[in-house]
């Protein structure tokens, strides 16, 4: 189970479409669907070579009809079978939403328990490489705000891997959201943290299970996804400075590890959540609440300090991207402000 | 109906237009995304360079674009896809603005804000976004725009074969007819949808056959031709400015390069692009009009010429404006 029994690397997506075709050899009953997700491979790499292994009646090209396949997923999965859809990006769930938020997510809840849907739903979130407003968001909020959605947001290879056969297994749906950021792809700049040592056997991480990836003493950076990565430069950076950054991974947003959190905060006094989706009515609103109807058992430093997406889209042009979406030093910044906070009077 | 001389030479200068300004930004984009500029260990970096992010090109296609808008004014609408510069320019979307906007520019169309993929002209009512399918319902509502205003005007949504699949089309199509709004829908089937050749994707043959389930005319055009184009779309404006409503229109048309910059298309013949554009409809274009007396090497070589300043000074324009202050990014997320 531990990453040191291997010193074999896979970049993230590599991990996926191992788990993938470790579960597929395992049950029969796991089939994948998507748009270009045969000989193409996925457009992010997640079905990579899976097309050779399993052949076309079980990783399966679909039309661009998303409502169609994605209908098709629960469906099947009230049937019994064990269907991964992938929505190319996650931007295109705007096509198809009614499927998964309307039926996937409450199904199980309207038959009174009587139907299950083992479906896990894959897609690509995240900008960072100029794909505009269209191509770039994340939006896991969304999936985590609607009842009956186990939502997974991974932030490196061996997360992944683990967590997908995870969602794979469970009996109930899952999306799998993976940021284009930190897949490792050929054709797209990464960070490199999130290629790490990655088992050859199978293994599982369990859902709601946040991974402090970095111990700090000063404050604590509650986040996810590709922002973890760069949490953990800024972590560099702000040692540098004297300032001891906690780095909470929160792997899941759905379930939410709610006691990892406020034991991090109970250590330092101090909360910043980085966050790379919408600033309002999102994750880093959730994170923070956690903090405020907690406050008799926390004896906080400064005011919980939030760093998203100023709740504007995606720009295209560089400089703006730049602004839209937190970077390193923007983490580093507000790590320093909330550090400069006056303690409560 | 026949196109005149004008038409035939503006479909043919409009072609060159489309073909040497996306063969320049075929090059352009490349500049900042190869090794060894590049983090280590990639091919290729999609958000390197002056011009970054997807780029979707449309060599081959130029015949589409060209014989549709050759029947429109600037109160006509057009909605474009994710693949939107041949009718951008055929439309007359202002060139130097477009440009700057794929630079990211504060000059340019969106003041940096759309990129290449979201490119907005309200001046000659051009549109387009990278969601497949879903301008087929917004020209349903410039068409319903127009008939509630009394004007002959229509509205054109262009799209690929693959969008053809989505929902929003048969919806659009559907209401369209019902309504009898002035609407084309112009199907471009390139025959592959990124990866997936129509064959695997499409349930019918011909997306023209479809229409007969919405009770509208369906045309195929079976050779990537402006004039065959032109004249199938001719009647089909003419149709909708008469108030008899909609019809669907395939072209069967070709693409020479990737679906995106970038794309290794392992997945496609690799014989499949260079046999393609031995049958180029520029050149085609060009020995029917020097057949007809239309065109001979010198004015050849003088349109060219002049298409060709225009393009570089549409580049020199993008590549030297400055880019919007980052602090912008904040504004025009609402109108006022």
């Amino acid at each position: 189970m531990t990453n040191e029994s291997t010193s074999r690397t896979l970049t993230m997506a590599q991990a996926i479409s191992e788990a993938i075709g470790m579960e597929m050899e395992r049950d029969s009953r796991v089939f994948y669907m998507g748009e270009d997700v045969g000989k193409y491979g996925g457009i992010f790499s997640a079905t990579t070579g899976l097309l050779d292994k399993f052949g076309p009646e079980r990783i399966m090209e679909t039309p661009i009809s998303e409502t169609g396949f994605l209908g098709t997923a629960v469906g099947a999965a009230a049937e019994g079978l064990r269907p991964i859809a992938e929505i190319m990006f996650v931007d295109f769930f705007g096509v198809c939403f009614d499927q998964i938020y309307n039926h996937l997510a409450k199904n199980t809840y309207m038959s009174g328990g009587a139907l299950k849907f083992p479906a896990v739903i894959t897609t690509g979130i995240g900008g960072g490489y100029n794909d505009a407003a269209q191509h770039s968001q994340c939006l896991y909020s969304i999936f985590a705000h609607v009842p009956g959605l186990k939502v997974v947001v991974p932030s490196n290879a061996y997360d992944a891997k683990g967590l997908m056969i995870e969602a794979i297994r469970d009996d109930n749906p899952v999306i799998f959201m993976y940021h284009k950021g930190i897949m490792g792809l050929s054709w797209m700049s990464y960070f490199e943290g999130s290629t790490n040592a990655v088992p050859e056997e199978s293994y599982t991480i369990p859902f709601g299970k946040a991974n402090v990836i970095r111990q700090g003493t000063d404050l604590t950076i509650v986040t996810l996804s590709q922002m973890v990565q760069k949490s953990l430069l800024a972590a560099d950076k702000l040692a540098e400075l004297g300032i001891s950054a906690e780095v909470v991974d929160l792997r899941t947003l759905v379930p939410l590890d709610k006691a990892t959190v406020l034991k991090s905060v109970a250590k330092t006094g101090r909360l910043l959540v980085a966050d790379e989706d919408y600033l309002s009515f999102g994750l880093s609103g959730e994170i923070s609440s956690i903090v405020a109807e907690n406050l008799d058992t926390l004896q906080m430093k400064a005011p919980v300090l939030r760093l998203a997406v100023p709740d504007v889209p995606i720009p295209f042009s560089r400089p703006l991207e730049q602004f839209a979406i937190p970077q390193v030093d923007s983490i580093v910044d507000s790590a320093r402000q909330l550090m400069n906070a006056k303690a409560f009077k | 109906m026949e196109p005149s001389s004008e038409k035939l030479l503006w479909m043919y200068k409009t072609m060159i237009e489309i073909r040497e300004y996306e063969e320049a930004m075929v090059k352009v984009y490349l500049e900042g995304k190869l090794p060894p500029k590049i983090q280590k260990g990639l091919a290729f970096d999609i958000g390197a360079g002056p011009v970054p992010g997807e780029m979707h090109l449309a060599a081959g296609q130029e015949p589409v674009a060209v014989g549709v808008c050759a029947h429109l004014h600037a109160e006509d609408s057009v909605v474009g896809a994710h693949r939107p510069h041949h009718f951008a320019i055929a439309k007359g979307v202002r060139l130097n603005e477009m440009t700057a906007e794929m630079f990211g520019k504060v000059t340019g169309l969106g003041r940096g804000k759309g990129g290449h993929m979201h490119l907005f002209d309200p001046k000659v009512k051009f549109s387009c976004g990278g969601i497949v399918g879903a301008g087929a319902p917004q020209a349903c509502g410039a068409a319903l725009a127009a008939k509630k205003m009394g004007k002959d005007w229509v509205a054109i949504a262009f799209f690929g074969e693959g969008a053809a699949n989505q929902g929003a089309f048969h919806e659009a199509l559907n209401l369209a007819s019902l309504w009898k709004l002035p609407v084309l829908f112009v199907v471009e089937d390139n025959s592959w949808g990124i990866s997936v050749p129509k064959s695997m994707s499409t349930s019918v043959a011909s997306n023209a056959d479809r229409a007969a389930a919405y009770a509208m005319p369906g045309i195929r055009v079976d050779r990537n031709d402006a004039v065959d184009v032109y004249m199938a779309a001719g009647e089909a404006v003419a149709r909708a400015r008469r108030g008899e409503g909609p019809t669907l229109i395939e072209v069967k048309t070709d693409r020479y390069l990737g679906h995106f910059q970038g794309d290794p298309e392992a997945y496609r013949p690799k014989d499949e692009a260079p046999t393609l554009r031995k049958d180029d409809p520029i050149p085609a274009l060009g020995a029917m009009l020097r057949s007809r007396g239309l065109l001979n090497d010198e004015t050849d070589a003088g349109i060219r010429a002049e298409i060709a300043a225009r393009i570089e000074a549409a580049y020199e324009f993008g590549r030297s404006s400055p880019y919007p202050e980052a602090s912008e990014a904040l504004q025009h997320v609402f109108s006022s």
